[in-house]
């Protein structure tokens, strides 16, 4: 049991237990799953078709923070990346071939990749700080974006592109396979190479990586390039969702919540080690949170109100200065107990 | 077990323990701090020293024992606790907010207010004064960073005097001054000990506690072996009480100074000219196989910039480098390693060990960033981490350690197994033996000899001339930012080398 709490997606996944739970006890259709027309349908199916874009989105900040970065342009990828994927389509003569929704979705990357490299470009080769590096990005991107369109919300009926965010495959959503695909293959990336160790040691301490001759420059570049890929797969995502590209609405604050996300699953802000299975509970945390917040019936008004109140008790729920309280507490009761020192924190200085 | 109890402890220490997952760090330790005394705290690398000083600083909470202060009993839930206690601290890695001005940092959190706000005019005035009672005049509004270590070490203990402590607790903090910043400092410590503050000194340097000492307590694996006066303790006492068994390590290390380097091949490494505008005047150094050079130089001489240009860490904007005979440029780390050069850092916290990765990471971030993404297999990962772990005996020796929580000494050890690891033909070891005790200094000095007699080429800087005496064969004197000489160390005395680095050239002091 102790090796078991002691593990650090323990609180995270508590917290996302939790939230099942009682969503389950308010309402216990929440927790039904039935099946109709060869597809799954229920609450929890939702939260697993809906996550896709803030996972991939989060999976990027993981990296990119795990440098000691922050990527604040993430949105305004998503917008970019949407627009060019909808104005390929909308020009196309066929808006419903597959072939040309591979080439939208194709070109919309490719110009992620782009804008990711500019960025990586900002603060491993200038070394500008990220967050002003992104920030250029994250203001000039919707204008970008709404450039492509021209300034119009563009919409397009197309099957084949409708299916990425809609679609149902084995029962399940296309999309949820999307989001599964991209996790395994970022874990594979950085676990089964050594980019994922690389990139803590520069996050840890760069000076220090430098010196023991790790190409920090290209591993920073390479994690926002990876972030913007990412963040553009998700502007596919939420495009075909709408059916639309919104340059204003595309992934609006996604940078904050994906943000909240990382810190969820465990990874420090300060950069260095990180968790991506962690991430992925805490997009789930999110993304359940917002479920609950339709479930519930809050009003609409109060919905933000609502969930700054929960990601706190969140928050609250997973902070080692509460453990350490409750530990003392109980300490206090089974006098002497086990020394422990105050943290991992204050022990590694 | 006192020998005297004259005067009563401002500072009780009783029956203090703290473990840590799987170390027990200080076990049931008595500890006494009388007014006007400089007591030192002695023991070997992971003797719990530091433990024991952040127990008295509020830093890690006591799992059993009490502290007494002035008689009442504390419970320290933070620094702030201890501070509020009348207990200051100078650490040894510097805590200061470097990008702050002098001025800010001496009165962080205690700047004079006027009105509600904070009178900058006085905050200087005030920083100036107390800067000036440690004889050091420097512009209190200049930026932190842009001051040598030296005068950081300076402020930190400035700082801590603002506090108008009671107890002055110093953590090596003469590990980066130079003679005579030492001896201002010792001055500093004499006055506040005579105005009746209790001073807690920690220092891995014998001559020094010897010199400012009144009493003694050695630790030893977590517990305690004795409190004792200065007087009743020889030095050979001192060492053997520290490592528990008869040592004259130091003495024993064969001296590979004599050894005779074949010259008249290719050297190694050869630059000529190598400078930067304002860093470093154009010099020149070789480097033959199997040859260890010493550089002999005060803090501040241009030891660690010389190498740096030749490592590649900074950029020379003047001279030629050529390894094995060929010219090669040298503008990033990745090249010097690329041509089988390696560099340790003498900053070991900001430029060498990466705390939050585990030993066996930090082992083989060398290797891995050599072989790029690919990673190492694991069962040869394994292999490597355990041959260097045992060649260097690296303490504990758990692989799956997170590294900051290593002490200096092991450290050390795991730097220079991540640099072995790369099968260097040059290894550039600067201040190695830094902040380390005495057994693991003369374990790491008997590695070099021995590498170096396989035909490793060593380029060696230490403070401590002994050490560079006894390992180089040759030793280049730097001095001012430029080399003033080299010297073959065979026939060299220390007073000699001493007078070198102080008179050669100009005539006059350093």
């Amino acid at each position: 049991m102790k090796r078991v709490m002691k593990h650090r997606l323990f609180w995270p996944v508590v917290a996302l237990v939790s939230l099942i739970l009682i969503n389950t006890v308010a309402r216990s259709q929440f927790a039904s799953i039935t099946v109709r027309d060869d597809r799954l349908y229920g609450a929890l199916i939702d939260i697993l078709r809906q996550s896709a874009p803030l996972m991939l989105v989060s999976l990027g900040m993981t990296i990119v923070i795990a440098t000691r970065g922050i990527d604040l342009s993430v949105g305004a990828v998503m917008a970019v990346s949407g627009a060019v994927a909808l104005t390929i389509i909308d020009d196309a003569t066929d808006p419903n071939s597959l072939g040309t929704v591979l080439v939208a979705v194709g070109a919309a990357v490719l110009v992620s990749l782009l804008l990711g490299g500019w960025n990586g470009f900002l603060v491993a080769a200038l070394g500008i700080q990220p967050i002003i590096a992104t920030l250029v990005l994250m203001l000039a991107g919707r204008g970008v974006a709404l450039l492509i369109t021209e300034g119009f919300i563009t919409t397009v009926n197309s099957t084949p592109f409708s299916f990425i965010s809609t679609g149902y495959v084995l029962l399940l959503p296309f999309a949820f396979f999307i989001w599964l695909a991209v996790v395994a293959a970022v874990g594979v990336i950085e676990r089964r190479t050594a980019l994922g160790v690389l990139t803590e040691a520069v996050g840890i301490n760069p000076e220090a990586s430098r010196l023991a001759g790790v190409r920090s420059r290209g591993i920073i570049w390479s994690a926002y390039a990876a972030s913007a890929v990412l963040a553009g797969i998700a502007g596919v995502i939420y495009a075909s969702n709408i059916r639309a590209a919104d340059a204003n609405a595309a992934g609006q604050f996604i940078e904050l919540y994906a943000i909240l996300a990382v810190v969820l699953g465990g990874t420090s802000l300060m950069g260095g080690k990180f968790s991506i299975a962690g991430t992925v509970v805490g997009v789930l945390i999110i993304q359940t949170l917002e479920s609950t917040v339709l479930f519930l019936g809050v009003p609409s008004a109060q919905s933000p109100v609502f969930f700054a109140i929960v990601v706190v008790v969140v928050v609250i729920i997973q902070s080692p200065s509460l453990h350490r309280v409750v530990r003392n507490v109980f300490r206090g009761t089974r006098s002497g107990g086990t020394g422990e020192p105050t943290s991992d924190v204050e022990a590694a200085r | 077990m006192p020998a005297d109890n004259e005067v009563s402890p401002i500072v009780a220490m009783r029956g203090i323990t703290i473990s840590f997952p799987g170390v027990l760090a200080l076990d049931d330790v008595n500890f006494f701090l009388r007014p006007g005394e400089v007591h030192s705290l002695m023991g070997e690398n992971g003797a719990g020293k530091s433990t024991l000083i952040k127990a008295l600083t509020g830093v890690y909470a006591i799992d059993s024992g009490s502290i007494d202060v002035t008689g009442t009993s504390q419970v320290f839930r933070g620094t702030s606790d201890a501070e509020a206690a009348g207990i200051s601290t100078v650490y040894q890695e510097i805590n200061l907010c470097t990008n702050l001005s002098v001025g800010e940092n001496v009165m962080l959190g205690h700047e004079p207010r006027k009105g509600g706000r904070i009178d900058w005019k006085a905050v200087h005035r005030m920083a100036a004064a107390h800067l000036e009672s440690l004889g050091i005049s420097v512009d209190t509004r200049s930026l932190l960073s842009n001051h040598s270590i030296a005068i950081q070490q300076l402020v930190a203990i400035s700082r801590a005097m603002v506090l108008d402590a009671k107890v002055l607790v110093l953590d090596e903090p003469t590990s980066s001054l130079d003679r005579g910043e030492v001896e201002q400092l010792f001055t500093v410590i004499r006055d506040l000990r005579d105005k009746g503050a209790a001073i807690l000194f920690v220092s891995h340097f014998l001559d020094q506690v010897y010199e400012i000492s009144d009493r003694i307590t050695v630790l030893r694996n977590g517990k305690l072996v004795g409190e004792y006066r200065v007087k009743d303790l020889p030095r050979e006492d001192l060492v053997n009480k520290m490592i528990g068994r008869v040592l004259d390590d130091l003495e024993a290390i064969a001296s590979t100074s004599a050894r005779v380097i074949d010259r008249s091949e290719t050297p190694i490494l050869n630059v000529t000219d190598v400078g930067r505008r304002g860093v470093l005047e154009p010099a020149d150094l070789s480097v033959f196989d199997g040859e260890i050079v010493g550089i002999a130089g005060l803090l501040g001489s241009g030891r660690t910039e010389l190498v740096r240009l030749l490592y590649g860490a900074d950029r020379a904007d003047s001279g030629n480098i050529e390894v094995g005979g060929t010219a090669v440029k040298m503008t990033s780390p990745r090249q010097a390693i690329d041509h089988r050069i390696a560099f340790s850092s003498e900053d070991r916290r900001a430029e060498g060990i990466v705390s939050d990765l585990t030993v066996a990471e930090n082992i083989v971030l060398g290797l891995q960033a050599r072989k790029g993404f690919r990673r190492i297999n694991p069962s040869k990962q394994e292999s490597v981490v355990a041959e260097y772990m045992a060649a260097l005996d690296v303490r504990p020796a758990d692989p799956n350690m997170i590294a900051g929580n290593l002490s200096g000494g092991n450290q050390q050890k795991v730097l220079i197994a991540r640099w072995l690891a790369t099968a260097p033909e040059l290894l550039i070891l600067d201040e190695p033996t830094r902040g380390i005790d005495v057994g693991t200094k003369a374990e790491l000095q008997r590695k070099v000899a021995e590498l170096s007699e396989k035909g490793l080429s060593v380029i060696f800087i230490s403070s401590e001339l002994e050490e560079v005496l006894r390992l180089a064969q040759r030793v280049v004197v730097m001095r001012d930012r430029k080399c003033i000489g080299e010297l073959d160390s065979q026939r060299l005395e220390l007073d000699d080398l001493i007078d070198f680095i102080a008179n050669q050239g100009t005539g006059s002091a350093a």
